[in-house]
């Protein structure tokens, strides 16, 4: 049963709700789902709790590695897309607070286009694949500054909070989704303008490699990368991020208590 | 108690063991049906949330794999599509040299967790199951280890065949667990042998990602992996939990046939 929302729960952050709600069984992607603004209804209607994150598919990201991206351990640029996961207690909606970890001072934002994945999809041809995707939205891909890509802790990724998300549009609001231009804004001002020009592998491409050897199911959001330098923001700041014809991501930045 | 969950008739159904035979036993459905355990189908016990997998958590392994000491756990995330259950079938793409199964202690959490300490952790485990995690090892990059493509992939992480609730299991912390490859035995271990232990992954990983009810934690491999091919029975047994069996399939049986230079 989806839990009721007091005006408290909406003003607080994923982590108390969590943490605070009496619902033992789960409730919290009812929950989520009920708080994620769907622009327009989008299918399949509701979050699976699963996004992939994709690692090093913005040219610049590649190209800030520069010589490390051939030296040990890495020895080369990755093969096949390299996806990780933000598991579904990092989701967070736009106006939600993100906690900044004790002994962490900055955290990493990762603006980024975000797919809503509308049906089942394996094995897509590039000619077809945007037919999985119903809708799009911003994702903000935050982690802990790491400067290990070989086996980084999940502990930098995988926190509480740490996957806003913003209001899903249907996929007719975008005419070309490999030409957005992606802002980041913290305390209104810009400090990063990035473009899905830019991806290593475009959109389809990367549903169609992605999907050679994963199904994505739908409710999944599948990230398709961020832009380097990653803007770094402290407690006390807000990030506003904006791509071409979606709604905003807004959220502040406090310290743990 | 053991339950397993189970497609029969046209529903999915909540099972549990009828009668005392080892082999060719019988179930019983939550509706008093009684059927043979080949007349179902066989799904993973648990509508998994979160699935949380640890690399090299067993010292022999880390050794076989030429890893050093660690002084946090490896763990890794994986996606509910790569869950297949017992007697099920997991494809090998025909192009590659090395895919192994790992059997591994599946830990079920049943009750959100957060910042919980290690002498209080076991309250949140609902119960355990055996998985078969498999690895394409051809696939591993440098990058993001283990990365999706090793091992998320479709039908490639075996649950079941039951989930045996915490209270059968009173101290899981010294299971026998082996794998067979066409009967023979292949690996043989002990959760005795975790390098990090139950209570400390979940006091670990409670610390910075709230566990839900549903998560799962595959608690990792000992030594002895070995390639598998097509038309292999693979079955993994963990002391108390039961045999969890899985078959090898080729591309053929995916709709998949052999073109050079890829798929079509």
């Amino acid at each position: 049963m989806p839990l009721r929302l007091t005006p408290q729960d909406r003003n607080g952050t994923i982590t108390n709700i969590l943490a605070n709600s009496a619902d033992e069984r789960g409730g919290v992607l009812e929950l989520l789902t009920e708080r994620l603004p769907f622009a327009a209804p989008v299918a399949p209607f509701k979050l699976s709790g699963t996004v992939y994150g994709t690692l090093l598919n913005h040219k610049s990201a590649l190209a800030a590695l520069g010589e490390k991206l051939r030296a040990p351990p890495y020895l080369k640029a990755p093969n096949a897309p390299v996806l990780y996961l933000k598991p579904r207690n990092t989701l967070a909606v736009t106006g939600e607070r993100v906690v900044i970890p004790q002994g962490v001072s900055e955290l990493a934002m990762g603006a980024c286009l975000g797919l809503f994945i509308g049906s089942t999809a394996t094995r897509l041809s590039e000619a077809r694949a945007l037919e999985a995707v119903s809708g799009y939205l911003i994702v903000n891909d935050i982690s802990v500054p790491h400067p290990d890509y070989y086996r980084p802790s999940v502990r930098y990724i995988a926190r509480d909070g740490f996957c806003p998300v913003g209001p899903v549009s249907p996929r007719a609001a975008i005419d070309d989704p490999d030409a957005l231009r992606v802002r980041t804004l913290v305390d209104g001002r810009e400090v990063q303008v990035a473009s899905t020009r830019d991806l290593v592998r475009p959109i389809r491409r990367l549903l169609t490699d992605v999907t050679e050897f994963m199904t994505l199911a739908p409710g999944d959001i599948l990230a398709v990368g961020t832009a380097a330098p990653a803007p770094m923001v402290r407690s006390g700041q807000s990030v506003k991020i904006e791509i071409d014809g979606l709604q905003s991501l807004f959220n502040n930045f406090v310290n743990a208590a | 108690m053991k339950r397993a969950r189970v497609a029969f008739a046209g529903a999915i159904h909540e099972a549990v063991p009828h009668g005392n035979a080892v082999a060719n036993f019988e179930l019983q459905l939550a509706d008093g049906r009684i059927v043979h355990e080949d007349q179902v189908v066989w799904l993973p016990p648990v509508e998994a949330g979160t699935i949380i997998a640890l690399g090299l958590n067993y010292a022999d392994h880390a050794k076989e794999l030429a890893l050093n000491s660690q002084d946090e756990p490896l763990v890794f995330l994986k996606g509910p599509g790569t869950l297949l259950g017992h007697r099920g079938r997991t494809r090998r793409p025909a192009d590659v040299e090395f895919m192994h199964y790992e059997c591994e202690l599946a830990v079920i959490i049943g009750r959100r967790a957060c910042n919980v300490e290690r002498s209080q952790a076991m309250e949140h485990v609902a119960g355990y199951c055996i998985a078969n995690d498999y690895a394409i090892r051809d696939y591993l990059e440098n990058w993001y280890r283990p990365n999706a493509r090793v091992k998320n992939r479709d039908g490639a992480t075996v649950l079941g065949p039951w989930l045996v609730d915490a209270a059968d299991i009173p101290v899981p912390v010294s299971l026998a667990l082996r794998t067979l490859v066409n009967g023979k035995v292949t690996q043989q271990g002990n959760t005795r042998d975790l390098i990090f232990d139950i209570p400390y992954l979940i006091e670990y990983l409670s610390s910075f990602m709230t566990l839900a009810p549903g998560d799962l934690i595959l608690t990792g491999t000992p030594q002895g992996v070995v390639n598998v091919l097509p038309g292999d029975e693979v079955v993994c047994e963990i002391e108390g939990l039961g045999r969890l069996v899985n078959t090898i399939a080729a591309d053929d049986e995916f709709g998949l046939t052999q073109v050079v230079g890829g798929s079509a």
